[in-house]
């Protein structure tokens, strides 16, 4: 039996550790694709300012790169060190776009970026420019493979359980790729950080027109970071997830679970603005509906169901039973006894083994389980609906408060009017909304596939390494302490230098090397 | 395409080939931060010796990085063992290397005397941690790591981390540290000029005799430790099962393979020559051929290990017919040979676009090039 501790302590870990990778990531995905723009356009009309630009984003764009490499190795450590059954358990599958993302998207970044920042007085113009976009290039790339990882666990297809090697191995790689989870993911994660690079821009240029610094600099800064955001915050919002969760049920019962949908509705279904769900008595208190909504965003059809989690765990239950009899089968096939018939029958059950391995929390002797630990297996399948609701009701509410402040900064700098404070304050400090919204994002995706790793195949709690507590104790408290320093000093010199601005290039050309403090435009 | 057997072999080389590449290319950037409190003696000169590998640096460690993906997908079972068996030499390991990221970038943007001596002790320890533990975990693997599965596959570590840190095993840490060290102040002769060079070339010297008499000394040590051999019939195009062998472990069995196939004594004999090869070239100033000669020194260290181990990949020291090895612990046919063709459209682009952005970056870095990029430079 596993350590239930372990497992807490593992999960709050990795929880730890990927939220805090994630703090660094979309800004990367993001901000290097606005200095690829950003050089193109000083290419194009061949003026220094922009060359000013790329340089200075781009030093802010290193000072935060640097944390997302040093958590990023954290990342590829954590599955084999802390989840290695979930490592052996589904290597054969989620081993290939990892290593994928090593030789294609992150070789390409890590080579180049070093050029990029070192490579100005060696490159021509155009090598450079290359450069740049091959940077950008390589970090939405190992965002496609992480994604396609990551989505793979939400919705498992293109592979099968082997009762030989007793992990799942890759039938068909292509449906891996084309996997419509990992594609809706990859869309919605990019424009995401799209769109927290493109508010970085814009409060920190706001941030420099409220103090009169740097004019030119700060207002050709702030219009590409409008049209930009503009445009990542509307696909975000667009291409929002819904059509990942036409297939497994443990998509179905996250959307449910988002939504409060506790019972199915007649299609189609109501949206639950905001209200009190109560997972006890699994009816949701004071609750705002708008009709329709739901089932146009969650199937875009109005004659579809949207499943409610009641129907979801009534399937549940007589799926654990047919999960203890895959599992019967599979103790008597690794025994030897490879009848025909015994594979026969274990074929027929086994895509529910996942839900008769549920049962190893609650009982040794799989096999033997009984009514009451059948009820608590099937019951511990339906994700918690009280965070997953709050928690996407703050991710949405940032996207539309976003979606606000950008197309009022777009229409402003497109009437060269954005020098006005109210608008200017509204982009300062809206500044924390896509960190906020990412993380909460995140967590959605992640908290709502529990109790699985790998939905319907692999519980979390069978996930975990067989460590001690305290070799959690002890790396846990590194992480937190590591980290939190880390932070701490990032942030510092990311303050220094947003409050320095351009002046820090040494262009004699900017705020504090001009004598007087006037600028010239 | 190719059948299970061969893409097996296939992919321990290829395994090898990362291997060599994570320490022929991540391997100097981590000795030169050994040397940098030694050879630096002021703040210039300890920025000449960072920018060395600057540009560069990140690129070298994805060598890192891809490996580690690499045997996920190929060995999911040696990654699973390696992983969470050496949980706590990992962690430090991974403690270590990230204060390289922040260490070459964060470093000399601010001038503050502190600040910058407090970051170059993090980028020695960034050097010298994971130079030394992964000699250790090489050390340990020779020796078997204690591990067993029970029938679910599910992985148990019955050792403790004290006792990863048995004399073979520093032994072959500190082989790792000299190795790497020396093909640090190699790369870093090639890189700079004046005093520094020179004190390069005292550095390449001393590590490399210290290599090569600790190389010596673990061959004699190793011909005495325990080997592993495989005795039961194994079939090496079956499912990955490591449960279904029987395995017999008795001192010098590590020297079996020598035996069987004689000429294979001629990838540790490389070793030595090409070391001592790399003092005369470093010597007579011939630079880059002295790159290329401890770039061989550092193929051939690992490879005897891996020469004398195969087909072992993790020998398990208690548990012994649980050990993993090439033919039990791959990945599926299928995966081996999607990734079989994905390595070999990838890895010689990468070599290619690698090498090219060397020769932009190549040349001396001067004193005067960290004055006139006073505020650009690492
Ligand atoms: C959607 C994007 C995304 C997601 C979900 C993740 N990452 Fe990440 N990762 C990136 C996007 C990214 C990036 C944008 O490519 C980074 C961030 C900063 C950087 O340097 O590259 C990066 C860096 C980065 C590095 C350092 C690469 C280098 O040395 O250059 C590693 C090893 C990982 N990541 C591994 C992981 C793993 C194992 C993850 C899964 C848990 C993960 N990342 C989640
Ligand atoms: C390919 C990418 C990823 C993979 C393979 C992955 C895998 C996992 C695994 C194995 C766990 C532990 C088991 C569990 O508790 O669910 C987990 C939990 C978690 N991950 Fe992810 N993760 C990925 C990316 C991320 C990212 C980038 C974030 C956020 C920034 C994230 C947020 C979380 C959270 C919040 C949990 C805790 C959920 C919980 O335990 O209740 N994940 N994920
Ligand atoms: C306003 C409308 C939005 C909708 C309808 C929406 C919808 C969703 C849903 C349903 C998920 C869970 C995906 C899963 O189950 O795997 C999700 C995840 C996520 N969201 Fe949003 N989101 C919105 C806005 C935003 C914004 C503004 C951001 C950030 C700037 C953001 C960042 C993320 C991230 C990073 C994830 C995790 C990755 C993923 O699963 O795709 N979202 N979003």
């Amino acid at each position: 039996m596993i350590s239930e501790s372990v497992v807490d302590l593992s999960r709050w870990q990795f929880a730890a550790t990927s939220l805090y990778h994630f703090l660094f990531v979309p800004l990367t995905l993001g901000l290097s694709f606005l200095l690829a723009i950003m050089e193109s356009t000083y290419l194009m009309t061949g003026r220094e300012i922009y060359k000013d630009m790329t340089q200075f984003w781009g030093k802010l764009f290193g000072i935060n790169f640097a944390l997302g490499v040093a958590t990023g190795l954290t990342m590829e450590f954590e599955f084999g060190m802390n989840w290695s059954y979930f490592s052996h358990y589904v290597g054969d599958v989620f081993g290939a776009p990892l290593a994928i993302e090593g030789l294609m998207a992150f070789f390409l970044e890590a080579t180049f970026v070093g050029l990029f920042f070192f490579g100005w007085d060696k490159l021509t113009k155009w090598q450079h420019l290359i450069v740049t976009w091959l940077v950008a290039f390589g970090t939405n790339l190992s965002a496609l493979w992480i994604l396609v990882a990551n989505g793979w666990m939400q919705n498992p297809v293109g592979a099968d359980f082997n009762y030989e090697t007793m992990r799942m191995e890759v039938t068909h790689f292509a449906d891996l790729i084309f996997n419509p989870a990992a594609q809706v993911k990859f869309v919605h994660t990019v424009a995401a950080g799209y769109t927290t690079a493109a508010a970085f821009v814009l409060g920190i240029s706001a941030y420099y027109m409220l103090n009169g610094r740097d004019a030119a600099f700060a207002r050709r800064s702030y219009t590409i970071a409008a049209g930009f955001g503009l445009a990542a915050c509307l696909s975000v919002i667009v291409l929002g997830d819904e059509s990942g969760y036409t297939d497994g049920e443990v998509q179905k019962a996250k959307l449910a679970a988002i939504e409060a949908e506790w019972h199915t509705e007649p299609p189609p279904a109501s949206f639950t603005a905001i209200g009190f769900p109560d997972q006890e008595k699994m009816e949701t208190a004071y609750a705002i509906k708008i009709p329709w909504v739901l089932g146009l965003i969650g199937t875009r059809s109005i004659d579809e169901p949207i499943t409610g989690l009641t129907e979801i765990l009534e399937k549940n239950r007589v799926r654990v039973r047919n999960g203890m009899k895959a599992y019967g089968l599979l103790q008597t096939l690794r025994t030897g006894e490879k009848t025909p018939e015994t594979i026969a029958e274990f074929n027929r059950y086994k895509k529910d083994l996942g839900y008769g391995m549920l049962l190893k929390r609650y009982t040794e002797k799989v096999v033997d389980a009984t009514d009451a630990q059948i009820e608590l297996a099937a019951q511990y399948s339906i994700p918690r609906v009280v965070p997953l609701f709050w928690t996407f009701r703050v991710m949405v509410g940032c996207g539309f408060i976003m979606l606000g402040v950008f197309i009022w900064a777009m229409f402003a700098s497109s009437l060269r009017r954005c020098r006005q404070t109210t608008l200017l304050k509204w982009s300062l400090y809206m500044m924390p909304l896509p960190w906020i919204a990412c993380e909460t994002g995140w967590f959605v995706a992640e908290f709502g596939r529990q109790p699985w790793t790998i939905a319907e195949v692999l519980p979390t709690f069978l996930s975990a390494s067989s460590l001690t507590e305290w070799d959690l104790y002890i790396s846990l408290s590194g992480f937190i302490g590591l980290y939190t320093l880390f932070l701490v000093i990032e942030l510092f010199l990311m303050l220094k230098f947003i409050k320095l601005g351009p002046s820090s290039l040494h262009k004699g050309r900017y705020h504090f090397e001009i004598a007087e403090g006037v600028d010239h435009v | 395409m190719f059948d299970y057997e061969t893409l097996r072999c296939i992919w321990w080389l290829f395994l090898g080939v990362l291997l060599i590449g994570v320490a022929v290319m991540m391997g100097f950037d981590l000795g030169i931060a050994v040397l940098l409190p030694f050879l630096g003696k002021t703040d210039t000169e300890r920025r000449v010796i960072i920018n060395s590998v600057g540009a560069t640096w990140e690129g070298n460690q994805t060598w890192f990085v891809t490996a580690g993906g690499a045997l996920f997908a190929a060995f999911p079972m040696v990654y699973s063992v390696a992983f969470s068996g050496f949980y706590l030499a990992l962690l430090l390991t991974l403690f270590a290397l990230m204060m390289r990221p922040l260490g070459f970038d964060y470093r000399s943007k601010l001038p503050s005397e502190r600040w910058r001596s407090n970051w170059d002790k993090a980028l020695f320890v960034g050097g010298f941690v994971p130079a030394l533990i992964f000699g250790v975990a090489f050390g340990n693997l020779l020796q078997g790591v204690p591990f067993h599965l029970d029938n679910d596959m599910r992985i148990f570590y019955d050792g403790s981390f004290w006792s990863l840190l048995n004399p073979f095993a520093l032994l072959s840490g500190l082989l790792s540290v000299a190795m790497l060290t020396t093909h640090g102040a190699v790369y870093l002769q090639l890189r700079t000029e004046g005093e520094i060079q020179q004190r390069c070339e005292k550095a390449v010297m001393l590590f490399t005799i210290m290599m090569l008499v600790i190389f010596a000394l673990a061959g004699v040590w190793v011909a005495n430790i325990d080997g592993y051999a495989i005795t039961s019939n194994i079939l090496h195009d079956a499912p990955s099962n490591p449960l279904n062998k029987v395995v017999e472990k008795t001192a010098g069995l590590w020297m079996h393979n020598y035996q069987q196939y004689p000429l294979l004594i001629l990838v540790p004999s490389l070793g030595f020559m090409a070391g001592v090869l790399t003092i005369l070239l470093s010597k007579q100033q011939y630079l880059k051929s002295a790159f290329v000669s401890s770039s061989l020194t550092i193929t051939s260290i690992i490879l005897t290990a891996g020469v004398s181990m195969f087909p072992f990949l993790i020998p398990a020291s208690q548990s012994i017919n649980h050990s993993l090895t090439v033919w039990d612990a791959s990945s599926s046919h299928t995966t081996l040979a999607i990734m079989f063709w994905v390595t070999v459209v990838f890895l010689p682009l990468i070599i290619v676009y690698t090498s090219w952005v060397f020769r932009v970056l190549s040349g001396k870095i001067t004193l005067e090039h960290i004055h006139n990029n006073d505020h650009t430079a690492y």
